[in-house]
C-alpha cells in the first residue's frame, strides 16, 4: 500500500480513442416500431425475405424479457430513446475511396486503421464501419482473385443474396435471446465472409468498428461462412468516443465451418468503458457463435476484452462434424467500476469432438469479472472431449471474480476437465522484481502479461503486442 | 572495531537504523559501514533482524523508518524507490526467491540487466547479444541454457532458485551485495558453486554483506568482520575468528553480551 500515491500519481493515458468525429449524420428517429424496421429495411433496399427476417424478429423481441440472471445490474435501457440508423452523409453511389469522406478517412487513420491506397494496411484486408455502416473495405480486388467474398454485409444482402438467405441466422436464431432478437429486427450492418471451397485465405480479414454517435446503438451483424478445406483468420477490433451516458452495442456473430475447414475469430474489444466512477462507457451485450458443420472441422475464438462499462459475451461452438474442434481463448480485464460476464458454451454434439477453454480475468479497482461457461456433451458424442482452465487474477482489494462453470453429460463415454484458480498479485513479487531495476508499473505489466500467456500466444502477431500494449494502460493507476 | 585506515569513501554507511512494521519496532539502533573489498558477515537467532535490515537497506515497502539513514555512495537513499536502489548498484539476494508465473526468465533477466545498464549509461542490450553475456554468466554458477526459458523461479529446486540468484548478481555487476541466507537449503556442491559464483563476482571495488547461521559458507569466503544481530541490534562485531568461536559456544553465548551492555 506505501506504493499507492506513486501509483496515482504515476500518468494516467486518458482513453485514446475517446474523441468525436464532427461530421454531417444522417439519422433517422428515435424508437422501435415496426415502421423504423421497414424503414431501415428499405434504406438498405432489402429484398422481401430479409424483412421478413426483421419483422418476424421484432415480433418475437416484444415478447420476450431482458435477461437478468447474470446480475448484472444496471440501469433499464429505455429502447424507445436509442436511434436505431445513424449514418454519415455521404454520396449515393461510392465508387472508390476519393470519394469517401475525407473526414471518416481521418478518423480511422487517428484509430489505426488507415484506409488509403496509399497508408493501407499490408497484410490485412479491413473491413470499417462507422455507426450503421461500412465505409470501406480494401484489398477487395486481391481477395477476390482468390475467389474471397469480403464485403459489408448490406453489399452482400444486395451481391450474395442467396449466401445470406441460405445462412443469415443458421447459427444464431432470431429468437435465440432478447439481444439477439433485437440485433435480427434492426441490425445495419456488419461484415460477410466467404471463402471459396480448398482456399486458405491469403491475409487476415479485419472489421473495425466505430461507434461515433452518442444517441445510437450499434447493431452490426457478421457471417462468415467457410467452404470445405478452406481457412480464414479474421481480426475483429473496436472503440467509441466518451460519452457520459451509456450506449448499447449489441452485434451478432455467427461462424459456418464446413469439413476440414477453420476459423480463427480474435477480438480486441476496447470499447470506451466508462469513468472511474462509471459514468457512461458501452453496454456491450454480444451473441457470438460458431458451427462446426463439418467433419474435422475447427472454429477458435480468443478474445482480448479490456473495455465496455458492461460485457455480456459468450463465444460458442456447436460442434456438430465428426471429430470438429472447438476453442476459446479469453482474456478479459476489468478496472474501476466495469461488469464483465463472459465465457463461451462448447456442445458437443458429434462423436470424437474436441474443445479447449482457458480463460484468464483479471478484475482490478471495484470491479467484478465473471467466467460463465457450459460444457455439453450430448448423447451421440462418444469419444468427445473438453479441458477447461479459468485462472482469476485480483488486483487491490476491492475487485472480485466469480467463475461459474456448468457441465452437462449425457454421454458416459465423454471426458471432461476443469481447473480453476483465483490469485493475487502479492507486494513480495512486485518487490522482488523492483529489487531487481524493475519499475512498480512495468513489474504489474509484466506479471499481467505472464497471467495471459496462454492465451497471448493464440492471437494473431499483430494483435498480441497491441493486448500486451493495451492491458499495461488499463492498469495505470490501478495497483496500490 | 574500524580502526585500519580507510583509502576510499565508504560503499554503504547504516547509521543508528531504526524501523518498525505495522509499529512494531525492529530494528532498534543498527549501524554498520562497509567500504570497497569488504566482505561483512552478519549472524544472529532467526528473528533478531537481519532479514529485515536488508530488506529495508533494499527498500522494501513493508518497513518504516522510524530514525538514522541509510547512505550509499555518500548519498541518503531512505526515501528512495527499490527499483532506483537497485538501478543505482544495491543488490538484494532473496533467502527465499519468489515465483513469477508466466514471465520468462530469459525477458526477466534481460529487463533487469538493461534497467541497471541504462542507470549506467550504459547500451541496452537487444536480445540477441543479451543471450551472448547471460551465456558467460551461466558458466559462473554452472548453470543450464534451458532454465532461460522456463517461468522465474517457477519449479526451480532451492539449489536452482540460489543459483538464479547468484546469476542476476552476476548480470547487475553491484556496488553492493547482500545476500540473505543464500546458503540455507543448499548441498555442499551447491554452496561451493554459489560461493565461487560470490567470490567471482566480488572484487576490490564492491562490497558484499553475507547474513548466514553458518559458518560452511564462511569456510569458503572468509568475511573481513563479523557482526552478530539480536534483538535488532548489532551487539558485537569482530574478525572472521569471530565466526568460529560463535560456532563452537552457539549464540546463547552472546546472550551475556546483551547482558552487559
Amino acid at each position: 500500500m506505501v506504493n499507492e500515491n506513486l501509483v496515482k500519481d504515476a500518468v494516467k493515458e486518458p482513453y485514446k480513442y475517446g474523441f468525436v468525429t464532427d461530421i454531417e449524420t444522417e439519422k433517422i428517429a428515435k424508437g422501435l416500431n415496426e415502421d423504423i424496421i421497414r424503414l431501415i429495411s428499405e434504406k438498405k433496399e432489402e429484398p422481401e425475405y430479409l424483412l421478413d427476417f426483421r419483422l418476424k424478429a421484432f415480433k418475437k423481441w416484444q415478447t420476450m424479457d431482458e435477461p437478468n440472471w447474470a446480475g448484472l445490474g444496471y440501469k433499464k435501457i429505455d429502447y424507445q430513446d436509442i436511434i436505431y440508423y445513424s449514418a454519415p452523409k455521404q454520396k449515393e453511389k461510392i465508387s472508390s475511396l476519393d470519394e469517401v469522406d475525407p473526414k471518416l478517412l481521418e478518423t480511422f487513420d487517428k484509430l489505426g486503421i488507415p484506409l488509403t491506397e496509399q497508408k493501407k494496411l499490408t497484410n490485412v484486408a479491413v473491413d470499417a464501419v462507422f455507426d450503421s455502416v461500412s465505409i470501406a473495405t480494401t484489398f477487395r480486388e486481391e481477395l477476390a482473385e482468390h475467389g474471397v467474398i469480403f464485403c459489408s454485409i448490406s453489399e452482400a444482402v444486395k451481391n450474395h443474396s442467396d449466401l445470406i438467405e441460405k445462412y443469415l441466422g443458421t447459427v444464431v436464431p432470431a429468437s435465440d435471446n432478447y439481444f439477439a432478437a433485437l440485433n435480427s429486427a434492426v441490425f445495419s450492418d456488419g461484415s460477410f465472409v466467404y471463402i471459396p471451397k480448398g482456399v486458405a485465405c491469403p491475409m487476415d480479414l479485419s472489421s473495425y468498428f466505430r461507434i461515433n454517435s452518442g444517441d445510437s446503438g450499434q447493431f452490426e451483424r457478421t457471417l462468415i461462412i467457410a467452404e470445405e478445406s478452406s481457412s480464414v483468420s479474421y481480426l475483429e477490433g473496436c472503440t467509441a468516443p466518451m460519452f457520459d451516458t451509456n450506449t448499447l452495442h449489441a452485434a451478432v456473430v455467427e461462424l459456418i465451418a464446413l469439413d476440414d475447414a477453420s476459423i480463427k475469430y480474435s477480438t480486441v474489444q476496447n470499447w470506451y468503458a466508462g469513468d472511474e466512477e462509471g459514468i457512461g462507457g458501452i453496454f456491450n451485450f454480444v451473441t457470438k457463435r460458431g458451427k462446426c458443420l463439418g467433419k474435422r472441422s475447427k472454429i477458435s475464438w480468443s478474445q482480448v476484452e479490456t473495455g465496455s462499462a458492461i460485457t455480456w459475451k459468450y463465444p460458442s461452438c456447436l460442434l456438430l462434424g465428426e471429430e470438429s474442434v472447438g476453442e476459446f481463448y479469453s482474456v478479459a480485464l476489468t478496472n474501476n467500476l466495469q461488469k464483465a460476464d463472459t465465457g463461451t458454451k462448447m456442445i458437443h454434439i458429434g462423436p470424437k469432438t474436441k474443445s479447449t477453454i482457458v480463460s484468464k480475468g483479471i478484475s482490478a479497482g471495484n470491479s467484478i469479472n465473471s467466467y460463465r461457461g457450459l460444457v455439453k456433451m450430448g448423447t451421440k458424442a462418444k469419444g468427445a472431449r473438453n479441458y477447461s482452465q479459468c485462472d482469476s487474477m485480483l488486483i487491490g482489494d476491492q475487485a472480485s471474480a466469480n467463475t461459474f462453470p456448468y457441465i452437462k453429460s449425457q454421454q458416459p463415454n465423454s471426458e471432461i476437465e476443469h481447473e480453476a484458480s483465483t490469485c493475487r498479485i502479492s507486494e513480495d513479487q512486485l518487490f522482488y522484481l523492483q529489487s531487481r531495476g524493475i519499475e512498480f508499473e512495468e513489474a504489474v505489466s509484466m506479471m499481467v502479461s505472464g497471467f495471459c500467456r496462454d492465451v497471448f500466444n493464440q492471437l494473431p502477431m499483430e494483435f498480441a503486442a497491441e493486448a500486451d500494449k493495451l492491458l499495461a494502460l488499463k492498469l495505470e493507476g490501478s495497483v496500490g | 572495531m574500524q580502526s585500519k585506515m580507510k583509502e576510499s569513501d565508504p560503499i554503504l554507511e547504516v547509521q543508528n537504523l531504526s524501523a518498525s512494521t505495522d509499529n512494531l519496532p525492529i530494528l532498534k539502533g543498527v549501524s554498520l559501514t562497509v567500504y570497497p573489498g569488504e566482505i561483512h558477515a552478519i549472524m544472529g537467532r532467526n528473528g533478531c533482524g537481519k532479514s529485515t535490515l536488508s530488506k529495508i537497506i533494499a527498500g522494501h515497502p513493508s518497513y518504516n523508518i522510524t530514525n538514522g539513514d541509510i547512505k550509499f555512495l555518500g548519498e541518503n537513499i531512505n526515501s528512495l524507490e527499490p527499483e532506483e536502489r537497485a538501478q543505482s548498484g544495491i543488490f538484494l539476494g532473496f533467502q527465499y526467491p519468489i515465483e513469477i508465473p508466466g514471465v520468462s526468465n530469459l525477458e526477466f533477466l534481460r529487463v533487469s540487466t538493461n534497467a541497471r545498464r541504462k542507470f549506467l549509461n550504459k547500451e541496452e542490450l537487444d536480445t540477441f547479444d543479451f543471450e551472448e553475456l547471460v551465456k558467460e554468466k551461466l558458466e559462473i554458477v554452472k548453470m543450464d541454457h534451458a532454465f532461460l526459458s522456463r517461468s522465474v523461479n517457477q519449479g526451480f529446486s532451492g539449489g536452482e532458485k540460489k543459483r538464479n540468484e547468484i546469476l542476476q548478481m552476476a548480470l547487475l555487476e553491484p556496488k553492493i551485495a547482500i545476500l540473505d541466507e543464500t546458503d540455507s537449503g543448499l548441498d555442499i556442491d551447491a554452496l561451493r558453486i554459489v560461493a565461487a559464483g560470490i567470490k567471482k563476482i566480488s572484487n576490490a571495488q564492491t562490497g558484499i554483506i553475507l547474513i548466514t547461521h553458518y559458518q560452511r559458507l564462511l569456510d569458503e569466503i572468509e568475511p573481513t568482520y563479523v557482526h552478530v544481530m539480536s534483538d535488532g541490534q548489532i551487539i558485537k562485531t569482530g574478525e572472521s575468528d569471530l565466526a568460529l568461536e560463535l560456532e563452537k559456544k552457539g549464540y546463547e553465548w552472546t546472550d551475556n553480551f546483551i547482558k552487559e551492555s
